[in-house]
């Protein structure tokens, strides 16, 4: 009952962790991943990334600069050039 | 046979070489940590992006109206050849095996019959590869001011070999590092950067994605975001290689300087009490001879 969440820049990888739910800043509109999210593809707005560690938990933000998103069977995967 | 005095200043000379090998060997190890950790913190990054663009790739097929950085120009006549080194010396073979690499394969294109042309990044290697192939280096990219080139450093040079190849300047793009595999080992690495090398089929992944925009739009962007990243994990590579080299350099020349300092100090040794018997055989003679 968790999304396996991974936020990675050229130099590190910034986050690896079970989270509830993320809103990401898409191209196109935000759009929020949960768990057993179907695979999806999409290029990232400069924005921020909410992150929702529980249901009921605040979002934690994130700013993000150029970047990309993959949501495949293992997770959600955030590319982003700069982060943080 | 040198004098005393001689010998005495040698050994002195050559210890003061291995004071300055000894300081460079510690520098080396203290920036190779560091450089080692930047260059494994980019890995993931690398190879996540790597994977998204294999996936992406294999489900668009390369057509005319696909992008020219995958699709590549149809030819393969002018062969660009990114050479990739660092700004200093002292660092062993390192920087001559890069460039003994991409001449080598230079060598292999021009009996090929292509044209070879050449973009260097860093100091170090201009000067062997203008005299090898004068003329042919169309240009390069100076690291000099910048201590640690990062990831600006790598948006530079790929946005300036993107708009060579868009100029038409070249057909394929090649590009000559060091991996870094230990700090007694580095590999020196060939690449190819243009048109993109799509992986063999990465496993069953036949999933329906939804793709947003649609999946053109997506590798449009992300093509030249891998170039970037490619160039960025060699120059971290590079970092890592050149310190580890640098430090085995400096070791062994610390050591060979100590061998040095043994030797001449006992040959200084044999000739002070070859003095020192001379002077008492004349001495006895002297008085001998009374």
């Amino acid at each position: 009952m968790a999304l396996h969440f991974e936020l990675v820049t050229p130099e590190k990888l910034v986050r690896s962790e079970s989270v509830y739910m993320v809103v990401v800043p898409g191209s196109e509109g935000d759009f929020g991943v949960l768990e057993g999210h179907a695979p999806f593809m999409s290029t990232v707005r400069d924005g921020e990334i909410q992150v929702f560690s529980s249901a009921t938990a605040a979002p934690e933000s994130i700013p993000v600069v150029g970047g990309f998103a993959e949501v495949n069977e293992k997770g959600l995967t955030v590319l982003a050039e700069k982060a943080g | 046979m040198a004098s005393l005095k001689e010998l005495k200043g040698r050994i002195a000379s050559v210890k003061s070489t291995q004071k300055i090998t000894k300081a460079k060997q510690m520098v080396a190890a203290a920036k190779l940590r560091k450089a080692q950790a930047a260059a494994e913190a980019a890995r993931p990054y690398a190879q996540r992006l790597e994977g998204v663009v294999a996936s992406l790739a294999s489900k668009v097929t390369v057509s005319e109206s696909s992008p020219k950085i995958l699709a590549g120009t149809g030819k393969d006549d002018v062969q660009l050849l990114v050479v990739a080194n660092g700004d200093k010396g002292l660092a062993g073979a390192f920087n001559a095996n890069i460039v003994k690499a991409a001449i080598q394969k230079a060598r292999e294109l021009i009996a090929a019959g292509k044209t070879v042309q050449f973009y260097l990044v860093g100091r170090k290697g201009r000067a062997v590869i203008n005299r090898t192939f004068p003329g042919k280096i169309i240009g390069q990219f100076d690291t000099t001011e910048v201590r640690t080139p990062g990831f600006t450093e790598a948006q530079a040079i790929a946005k300036e070999i993107s708009d060579l190849f868009f100029a038409g300047k070249f057909d394929v793009a090649t590009l000559f590092f060091s991996t870094f595999k230990s700090a007694l080992a580095q590999i020196p690495t060939e690449q190819q950067l243009i048109p993109v090398l799509v992986p063999a089929n990465t496993g069953p992944s036949n999933a329906a994605v939804e793709y947003e925009p649609d999946e053109e739009t997506i590798l449009a962007d992300l093509l030249p975001r891998n170039i970037s990243i490619q160039l960025f994990k060699a120059l971290l590579e590079n970092q890592a290689s050149e310190q580890g080299a640098s430090m085995s350099a400096m070791d062994n020349a610390t050591r060979n300087a100590g061998e040095l300092i043994n030797k001449l100090t006992i040959q200084y040794n044999r000739s002070r009490q070859a003095a020192i018997t001379t002077e008492l055989i004349e001495i006895i003679a002297g008085a001998e001879a009374l």
